[in-house]
C-alpha cells in the first residue's frame, strides 16, 4: 500500500524512524500474538493434559504428559457429536430460511415495489430499534403458544429458524445491493419473457453473489455463536446447541476434558474464518457494523 | 461505503411508478395488470412478512401489554402500573441500574478507545497488516462458551494464569471474579477481547480512507503526531466514530452473556447484575413475565434515544 498515513514516508527513511518502525513492529506483533493466539494456544494445548498438569502453577508451557483421549473423552462424555450436529441442522437451516424468505422480500421490495411495499419495509427496519433482549421475553411466549396456529414451537427447530428470518439488517443490506442493480438489464428481461422468478434466479442472484456470501456467513455464524435464544427454546438437552451443552455439562466433567471439548466446539467457526476471511472483513466494512 | 444507513439509498434507479401511468390507456387491462404485479410482488413478500409479523411484531405489540398485565392461575387481567411499581420496588433495580451504567462506561473506555488505537497503530505498519488484522478478529469467530470459560481459567485464583503473569510484574495475587470490587472490570476485559475485533476493522477501513494530503498538509504547519492525530485522523472519522459510539452504547447497556457465563449472572454481592440479568431472572427464575416487560420497557424507552440519535447521523452521512 502506498497511501500516506499518519508518519511521513521521510520520517520512516531516516536510520532512527527505521529502528524505531521496526521496534514497534516487533512488539506490537508480539503482543498481539501473545494477547490474541496466547489463550487460544493454552486452550489446544491444556486439551492435551492431564489432570494435574492443567491445574498446576505456573502452567506448562508445552504439555508433558500427552494425553489425546481427553478429546475422545469430551466427543463421548460431553456427546459433542449430537450436539454439533444439533447445530449443524440449525445453523444451516436458518441459513436456508435466510436465504429463501429474505432474498425474496429484498427483491420484492427492490424491483416489484408493491403497494404498501415502503410501509413494510419501514415497519422491518423499525424492529432494529427496539433492544433484541427486550424482545426475548415476548418472543419466548410467542414460542410457547403461536397465535392461530395454536402450537408449541419450543425444543422444535422451527424456533431458531423462523424468528432468524426476521433480520432487518440482512433485508437492508440485500435490498441496498438489489437496488444498484441497472433497470435497464431487469426491464430487458422482462421484454424477453422472463418472469420475476425467472430474472430474480437468472440475472439477480449471479450480480448478487458477493453480498449473499456475506449474508450467508453471518447468518451461520449468528447461530453458531447465540447463546440465550437457544438456551431458552430448547431445553432438551438431546436438542440443545454446542454453546449451550457445553455450558450446562461443564460443572459436570474434568477440566482439561472440558477445555479439549471447548477446543472442538471452536474449531468449525475458526475454520469458516479462515477460508471465508476476506469475504467476512469485506462484508464487515462495506456492509456494516454490525460485527 | 463505511456505515450503513437505515435510510433509502439516494442514487437508486427511478421510482417504479412510471409504467402505471403511462398504461392508463386501458383502464380495465391496466388494473388487472397491477394486481397481477402485486399480487406477485407480495407473494415474494409474504414469508418474510409472516415471520415478522409472528416473531418481531406480535412480540413487539405483546411487550406493551405484558409490562401492564399480571397472569395469575391463568387469568390475565389489567394492572395498570403494578409491575413498574414492583420493579422500582426491588432492592436490586437501582444496583442493576448502576452495573450496568458501569459496565457501559469502563466498555467504552476499553471497548471504544482500545480497538481505535489498535486501527491507528495497524494502519501504520507497512508489514503484517493481515496478519494483525486476522488476530484481532480471531476471537469475534469463537463460540461464547469457548471464550468465555476460557476467560475463567485465566482468572483463576488459584492456578489462574493471570494471576501468575502479574505476579512477575510484582502485582499481587487478586481474586477477580470473586472480588465484588473487580467482577465488573474482570467482565468488561473479557468482553472487550471478545468483541474489539469488528470494531478496530471498521476504524481500520475508515483511516484507510484518509487522504493523506492532509496529513502533508498538517506536517507543513509544523504539526506532531498527536496533534496530526487529534486535527486530522479523528475529525476525519468523526462520523464512523460517533456511529460506533452509540452502537456501543445500545450493545453494551443490554450486556448478558458475558456476565451470565462468567460469573453466573449475579457475581459477589450482585456486583454483575445488570438490568438484562434482573428481566431474564423475572421471566425466567420467577415466572414474572409482567415485571420482566415493565423492566424491559423502561430499557427500551432509554435506549429509543440512542437509536433515534443513530437513524439521524446515519441519515445525515448518506446525504
Amino acid at each position: 500500500m502506498s497511501t500516506r498515513t499518519l508518519i511521513s514516508p521521510a520520517q520512516l527513511a531516516r536510520p532512527r524512524g527505521k529502528a524505531l518502525y521496526w521496534t514497534v513492529f516487533t512488539v506490537v506483533v508480539g503482543g498481539f500474538t501473545l494477547v490474541f493466539l496466547g489463550p487460544l494456544y493454552w486452550l489446544i494445548s491444556s486439551g492435551f493434559k492431564d489432570t494435574q498438569e492443567v491445574i498446576r502453577t505456573p502452567p506448562t508451557l508445552v504439555p508433558e504428559s500427552f494425553e489425546p483421549d481427553n478429546y475422545r473423552q469430551a466427543w463421548d462424555v460431553m456427546d459433542l457429536a449430537g450436539l454439533l450436529g444439533n447445530t449443524l441442522y440449525y445453523a444451516f437451516g436458518a441459513l436456508a430460511f435466510q436465504l429463501v424468505l429474505d432474498v425474496a422480500a429484498a427483491y420484492s421490495l427492490s424491483k416489484l415495489r408493491p403497494v404498501f411495499g415502503k410501509a413494510i419495509l419501514g415497519m422491518m427496519l423499525a424492529t432494529l430499534m427496539i433492544p433484541a433482549t427486550v424482545l426475548v421475553v415476548p418472543q419466548y411466549l410467542t414460542v410457547l403458544d403461536v397465535p392461530i396456529f395454536e402450537r408449541n414451537l419450543l425444543n422444535t427447530p422451527w424456533a431458531i429458524w423462523l424468528p432468524s428470518v426476521t433480520n432487518a439488517f440482512n433485508i437492508f443490506l440485500l435490498k441496498r445491493f438489489f437496488d444498484s442493480i441497472p433497470k435497464e438489464l431487469l426491464d430487458a428481461a422482462a421484454m424477453d419473457g422472463a418472469s420475476p422468478m425467472r430474472t430474480l434466479w437468472s440475472i439477480v442472484l449471479p450480480i448478487s453473489r458477493p453480498i449473499l456470501g456475506v449474508v450467508s456467513i453471518f447468518a451461520v455464524v449468528g447461530v453458531w455463536k447465540d447463546f440465550l435464544w437457544p438456551m431458552l427454546t430448547l431445553p432438551d438437552p438431546a436438542k440443545q446447541t454446542l454453546n449451550v451443552g457445553i455450558y450446562s455439562l461443564s460443572s459436570g466433567v474434568p477440566v482439561n476434558v472440558l477445555i479439549a471439548a471447548l477446543t472442538i466446539a471452536s474449531v468449525p467457526t475458526l475454520l469458516i474464518f479462515l477460508i471465508f476471511q476476506r469475504n467476512i472483513m469485506s462484508g464487515l466494512t462495506a456492509g456494516g457494523l454490525k460485527g | 461505503m463505511s456505515a450503513p444507513s437505515l435510510t433509502q439509498s439516494k442514487a437508486g434507479p427511478p421510482r417504479h411508478s412510471q409504467p402505471r401511468e403511462t398504461s392508463r390507456a386501458t383502464p380495465g387491462g391496466s388494473f388487472a395488470k397491477s394486481l397481477r404485479r402485486n399480487l406477485t410482488a407480495h407473494g415474494f413478500l409474504i414469508g418474510a412478512v409472516l415471520c415478522f409479523a409472528f416473531f418481531s411484531w406480535y412480540p413487539m405489540v405483546r411487550e406493551f401489554f405484558l409490562a401492564f398485565q399480571k397472569t395469575e392461575a391463568g387469568e390475565t387481567t389489567w394492572v395498570g402500573l403494578d409491575n413498574l411499581r414492583t420493579v422500582f420496588n426491588d432492592p436490586a433495580f437501582w444496583q442493576a441500574w448502576r452495573n450496568t451504567l458501569l459496565f457501559t462506561v469502563l466498555a467504552l473506555v476499553l471497548g471504544f478507545v482500545v480497538p481505535f488505537v489498535v486501527a491507528i497503530v495497524i494502519n501504520e505498519f507497512h508489514h503484517g497488516q493481515g496478519y494483525l488484522r486476522l488476530l484481532v478478529y480471531l476471537p469475534v469467530m469463537l463460540p461464547p462458551v469457548a471464550s468465555v470459560l476460557l476467560f475463567k481459567y485465566l482468572y483463576d485464583p488459584g492456578y489462574g494464569l493471570l494471576n501468575e503473569v502479574l505476579g512477575i510484574f510484582g502485582v499481587p495475587e487478586q481474586q477477580w471474579l470473586q472480588d465484588a470490587d473487580l467482577s465488573m472490570l474482570s467482565v468488561v476485559i473479557a468482553a472487550t477481547w471478545m468483541n474489539m475485533g469488528g470494531a478496530a476493522l471498521i476504524y481500520l477501513a475508515a483511516l484507510q480512507s484518509i487522504p493523506g494530503e492532509l496529513y502533508e498538509a498538517a506536517e507543513l504547519d509544523g504539526a506532531g503526531l498527536l496533534r496530526k492525530i487529534w486535527h486530522v485522523t479523528i475529525p476525519q472519522t468523526r462520523l464512523i466514530l460517533s456511529l460506533m459510539l452509540l452502537m456501543q452504547i445500545i450493545a453494551t447497556m443490554q450486556v448478558f452473556v458475558e456476565p451470565f457465563l462468567l460469573t453466573g449472572g449475579a457475581g459477589p454481592e450482585g456486583s454483575t447484575t445488570t438490568v438484562v440479568y434482573l428481566i431474564y431472572q423475572y421471566a425466567f427464575n420467577f415466572n414474572n413475565y409482567g415485571a420482566a416487560a415493565a423492566l424491559g420497557l423502561l430499557l427500551l424507552v432509554l435506549l429509543a434515544g440512542f437509536s433515534a440519535a443513530y437513524v439521524r447521523l446515519s441519515r445525515a452521512e448518506d446525504e
